[in-house]
């Protein structure tokens, strides 16, 4: 750690004259500040703040005003404020209520826009503006990684939101980046023995993709999970991401001899061709002398409502759930409810779960030095946060917990009931070596 | 145009220079109480800067409307980070690559869509940009990384680097012989570029091939039937206005080494046309304005949420604050798109000519009655309908 | 053969869906002159026309029952529609008809919002640069979205169609084909005949009515028209609110198909403008031809065997073809000599 006790390093000096020279009594505060400072950003005050970077406009901005509302609800909770929620069920937990090391927390926000260029510059503006010390959020993959790879040149943790894929924490993991939630492998794995139970071993599928890396890794899983039940695949076929109208390529799969459609879209391509899938009258057909069946890999609350009708029975798999029974589950579902008088998404629930991660980590360390807050994440163990006993893996920055397997409800009790979960899949079914994915995680120590 | 004729500057142009030049240099400093003297946006004020006065040069004088520039942004941010992952983290042959790539296929694209003009150009650009978005989005994902955007990785060869600096820990930053081009150093690199630009902008504007451009603009028809072919210029002009889109990309990359497909969308283009109509189409400084305007609300109206605007409000008695902040809140934060298209619709209504006519209107009001270069100016402004 | 006749089916419903959209962009770009990206957002308005009855049909009373607590702690909600409290049966029927009973919505309201929009704002950006009107209603576009967003939300609201034509039409038998080969959904043959009907009507008013003669007449020579003394701007407003009408009733019928959110009038501007221009300026039957051929080529492009020989085909053939098009024929399909060229 001699970045942090030494004085200023050679890079620092190099950069710290040039840009004087640059700047020339310009800018005289932010190079003494640079000095002042042993890692960026390090709160002096009695507050400490947070950025929350999720998608305000474009098509997730439902999913990003959900995923405000459990921040804002997570600020509240380690403020001391409101019922507590899961700070009160979370072990082992140092959590008191009393902000993050004596500090209130506070936070600023900003729009994703769901593109990696517009996260990156939201996240700039919170490090390089408002002296956020964490960053968090988000709804899609491609702005994950491009948020995480930012977050470690400015040597800033990255709590990831929503994202799904492989690469997060796969090919593109980071050091600065951490993700709660599941990805396309585990949903694979999850998903592989449910399947050969409820549709038996010999099927024939079709793969519709989207036609982006997502697609590509969600692809590849369902692929071999469900190869490795003995079904067969029929053929796969991209898809572009928005095309809307998704019947040119729905068409071939009806005389294709494949008895099962496997979606692997998100968001409102997967609405729009489950719901076009089934006007093609796919759910009612018989092929085989078996009955024609949907999959989709990847679930959500938001997304089912989209599609209506159209998800009665369709298999998926899920991060969590609000039905959920556990202790955890129940205070924070009771807690967001209280306040918003809606059950919370499964985005909102890992962005909640993220924040209070860090919190906690922070606590842990006793100090808000990333590289230690990184080591007090790295192999953490918990429970009591609504998927069960849960481990941070320091290898690639996964947490390995048990994956939901849900089915669309066929008899809600209300608009918000929308899925059952027909299994919790344990975390030893869909746990892989972090090598088959390379990537590197890179140092703990940043220069800035 | 010879030697002599590159700096021989009307008087005029030369405070405008001057003017603009201590503008942009200062911006840490007058940037200071609108709260957006943070590196990231100052440089993204100068990179979009430069883009926004490239376009003009073909849309302000030939009046040519590309709906494609941003796939000119979206080849030079490639190329950049190619350079930077192949070659060398030295940011000047990142540069060099990105505006001549961009430049070359400019040269292509230009050469096939200026066969025609109109609204058939604009599609015919529009349809270029978007098949380089789609397929840089999906099929030439090896190349371009996708979704997730092409990236440093500590396994990039750098065959240039590699010989004199050893390995370090993480990934390398851009930099010039050790000055990174990140923060403030970043920003101030890319302002002289947006100096530089805009001085080349001020010459091809006072220049002979200048005034060709604006006559192609006038009445490409009556120049044709003079014998004259005018194919040349606006394929320079193209060209010219596709390297300022290459080198705002490459910019982009260096600040910021990462390059994503969905800089050459369509609303990419898009953004860049409403930044030039905005600040005033064929005005010198008036695509730039837009730019710094619409980067202004992207960045700062859309982070304030409603914890920011009590804070602001809070000194009314509480009724009225609750009151005022559910108002405003519907403006900012996930509402700034609302915002930013009151103020497209509300600028072009009552002003037309965009935010330079706001600017030559109130000098009117002071000075009582403009001078040449204004008539100039509003000339520029008010081209004929199109029938 | 079978997979050849469904991505026909395909294409023409699609081809349908582009050519009612280009429709009404041609009636105010091509005739009228005036660029207008608002176009997309009254697609968009006239889908929301249909989710807003929907949600008026389905409004339900709500009676709290204080004994049984939801997990999140606030009382379970009892709701019954209103309209099957007051109607009974025919509620019912009403709620299932929804859709097509936008239409009736649809018209007036969209009407209405045409002749606003242009006598508010688009009359004074006649004589403006096109450069200009881009701006306006682009503006106005990303105005009309924020509204909906504001009270509808960003999330994909579903429409469901009658259940009546809820499945698959066997067309293959219909032809005297096996059975169960060519399937394909009723709701779009019906969207397709629905296209159909309202292109012909719409020709069939701008020819054979006075009305439409005039306004044709202006078309092609609006200050000759003008000299002779009739009112061509009242004719133009009404072009203009004829064209949001055509918007409109397409984004109501489409809603079955594509459960709306507010962004989708701007998926598809971009696609309705390479209709149009591929079509030609200027000319109604071009921009019709170039919607079904489009539609049709995109179809084919899609398949399999297709993508197999140039990867990615499908991503780009709209576009490659309205390059290719665009070069062969300097003014589109049936485009007009000077319009929209300077």
């Amino acid at each position: 750690m001699t970045e942090r006790n030494d004085g200023p390093s050679r890079r620092r000096v190099l950069k710290g004259a040039a840009a004087g020279l640059v700047t020339a009594g310009v800018a005289p505060t932010i190079i003494t500040s640079a000095y002042a400072q042993e890692y960026r950003n390090k709160p002096t005050g009695d507050t400490v703040t947070l950025g929350f970077n999720v998608p305000q406009t474009g098509p997730y901005a439902d999913e990003g005003a959900d995923e405000l509302r459990a921040y804002e609800l997570a600020v509240e909770h380690l403020n001391g404020e409101g019922d507590g929620g899961m700070l009160t069920t979370m072990q082992p937990s140092n959590l008191t209520g009393n902000g993050i090391l004596g500090k209130k927390v506070a936070y600023v926000t900003g729009d994703t826009q769901t593109k990696s260029d517009a996260a990156r510059a939201s996240a700039k503006r919170m490090i390089e503006k408002d002296g956020a010390l964490m960053i968090t959020g988000g709804s899609s993959s491609g702005v994950a990684v491009a948020v995480q790879s930012l977050c470690q040149e400015m040597g800033t943790i990255f709590m990831a939101g929503l994202t799904h894929s492989d690469d997060t924490t796969g090919k593109d993991k980071r050091r600065y980046g951490f993700r709660h939630f599941f990805n396309t492998y585990m949903s694979g794995a999850a998903l592989g023995p449910v399947l050969s139970d409820e549709y038996g071993n010999e099927r024939r599928a079709y793969h519709l993709t989207a036609d982006y890396n997502w697609g590509y890794t969600q692809e590849r899983a369902m692929k071999d999970s469900t190869e490795a039940i003995g079904w067969e695949t029929v053929n796969t076929v991209k898809t572009p991401v928005g095309a809307g109208d998704f019947s040119q390529y729905i068409t071939p799969v009806l005389n294709s001899g494949a008895d099962v459609l496997i979606l692997n879209h998100y968001g409102r391509d997967m609405v729009n061709s489950l719901t076009q899938a089934v006007q093609f009258g796919l759910r009612d057909k018989q092929v085989n002398g078996k009955n024609f069946e949907i999959v989709v890999p990847l679930f959500s609350r938001l997304m089912a409502q989209g599609a209506g009708d159209n998800i009665k029975g369709i298999l998926g798999s899920a991060n969590w759930n609000w039905s959920l029974q556990d202790e955890g589950s129940q205070a924070f579902v009771k807690s967001f409810g209280a306040k918003y008088g809606f059950p919370p998404s499964m985005a909102a629930h890992t962005c909640y779960v993220q924040t209070l991660l860090y919190a906690d980590a922070c606590e842990r360390a006793g100090t808000f030095y990333p590289p230690d807050v990184i080591r007090a994440l790295e192999g953490h163990k918990f429970d009591g946060m609504g998927n069960g006993p849960t481990e941070y893996r320091a290898a690639d920055h996964q947490c390995f917990k048990s994956v939901l397997v849900v089915r669309g409800n066929a008899n809600p009790t209300s608009q918000f009931d929308l899925l059952e979960v027909v299994q919790e899949v344990p975390r030893e079914q869909v746990e892989y070596d972090p090598a088959i994915f390379g990537g590197e995680l890179g140092p703990y120590e940043v220069a800035m | 145009m010879n030697f002599q004729g590159i700096f021989s500057m009307s008087r005029k142009d030369v405070t405008t220079l001057v003017i603009f030049s201590i503008v942009v240099l200062a911006m840490p400093i007058w940037l200071q109480p609108f709260g957006a003297a943070y590196p990231d946006l100052m440089q993204r004020f100068a990179i979009f800067g430069i883009l926004a006065i490239g376009f003009n040069i073909l849309f302000g004088l030939t009046g040519y409307l590309s709906f494609g520039h941003a796939a000119f942004l979206g080849v030079g941010s490639y190329t950049a980070v190619w350079t930077f992952k192949l070659f060398s983290m030295n940011p000047i042959p990142a540069l060099f690559f990105a505006v001549i790539l961009s430049g070359l296929f400019a040269l292509v694209i230009g050469y096939v869509s200026l066969r025609r003009s109109g609204i058939y150009f604009s599609i015919l650009t529009l349809a270029f940009a978007q098949m380089s978005y789609n397929l840089a989005y999906s099929v030439l994902t090896p190349i371009t990384m996708g979704e997730t955007g092409l990236q440093l990785e500590a396994s990039d060869p750098r065959i240039i680097d590699s010989m004199f600096v050893g390995e370090e820990a993480g990934l390398p930053v851009s930099n010039i012989f050790g000055l990174e081009m990140t923060g403030i150093p970043g920003f101030y690199f890319c302002a002289i570029f947006l100096l530089i630009g805009f001085f080349i902008t001020q010459r091809i504007f006072a220049s002979p091939f200048g005034m060709m451009l604006r006559g192609i603009k006038s009445n490409q028809t009556r120049m044709n039937y003079t014998g004259f072919n005018t194919r040349p210029y606006t394929l320079t002009a193209f060209v010219i206005s596709g390297m300022y889109a290459g080198l705002a990309g490459g910019l982009m990359a260096v600040t910021d080494p990462l390059a994503g497909a969905e800089r050459m969308q369509w609303t990419a283009s898009g953004e860049i046309v409403l930044m030039t109509i905005l600040g005033g189409v064929g005005t010198l400084l008036g695509p730039i304005i837009g730019a710094w305007l619409i980067k202004y609300f992207e960045n700062i109206f859309s982070s304030f949420n409603e914890n920011v605007l009590h804070n602001l409000f809070g000194f009314l008695p509480d009724g009225l604050e609750g009151f005022v902040v559910e108002i405003t809140s519907m403006f900012v934060g996930e509402g700034w798109h609302l915002t930013l298209g009151l103020v497209f619709v509300l600028v072009v209504t009552f002003l037309p000519g965009g935010m330079m006519e706001g600017y030559r209107r109130i000098t009117t009001l002071f000075t009582g009655g403009g001078g040449d270069g204004d008539k100039a100016k509003s000339e520029d402004t008010q081209t004929q309908p199109a029938e | 053969m079978d997979a050849i006749l469904l991505q026909l089916l395909n294409g023409l419903d699609k081809g349908g869906a582009y050519a009612l959209i280009a429709l009404g962009l041609t009636l105010v770009f091509g005739t009228l002159g005036v660029v207008n990206f608002a176009h997309g957002a009254l697609f968009m308005l006239g889908a929301f026309c249909a989710v807003a009855l929907r949600k008026l049909l389905t409004l339900e009373k709500v009676v709290l029952d204080t004994e049984n607590l939801t997990a999140w702690g606030t009382p379970t909600e009892i709701r019954t529609p209103y309209v099957e409290t007051w109607f009974g049966e025919f509620g019912a029927v009403l709620v299932n008809y929804s859709v097509p009973l936008s239409i009736l919505v649809a018209i007036p309201v969209m009407l209405v919002i045409g002749v606003a929009m242009e006598r508010g704002l688009i009359k004074h950006f006649y004589r403006r640069p096109h450069a200009e009107q881009i701006l306006v209603t682009f503006g106005l576009a990303i105005v009309l979205q924020e509204v909906i967003k504001h009270f509808f939300g960003a999330n994909p609201i579903p429409q469901p169609m009658p259940e009546n034509f809820a499945g698959a039409a066997d067309v293959g038998a219909m032809l005297g084909m096996d059975p169960n080969v060519i399937v394909y959904p009723w709701w779009r043959l019906i969207y397709f005949a629905f296209s159909v009907a309202v292109i012909a009507a719409v020709f069939a008013f701008l020819q054979f009515t006075t009305f439409g003669m005039v306004v044709r007449a202006g078309m092609a020579d609006r200050e000759t028209v003008g000299l002779i003394g009739i009112d061509i701007d009242k004719r133009f407003t009404a072009m203009f609110g004829l064209a949001a009408v055509v918007a409109g009733v397409a984004g109501v019928m489409y809603t079955p198909l594509l459960p709306p959110d507010y962004h989708l009038g701007m998926d598809f501007l971009v696609l309705t403008f390479v209709v149009v221009v591929v079509g030609g300026m200027g000319s109604l039957p071009g921009a019709v031809a170039a919607g079904f051929l489009l539609g049709i080529l995109q179809s084919f492009a899609s398949m399999t065997e297709v993508k197999d020989i140039i990867p990615g085909i499908d991503q780009i053939i709209i576009y490659l073809v309205a390059v290719i098009i665009l070069l062969v024929r300097p003014r589109g399909l049936l485009g007009r000599k000077g319009v929209m060229e300077s």
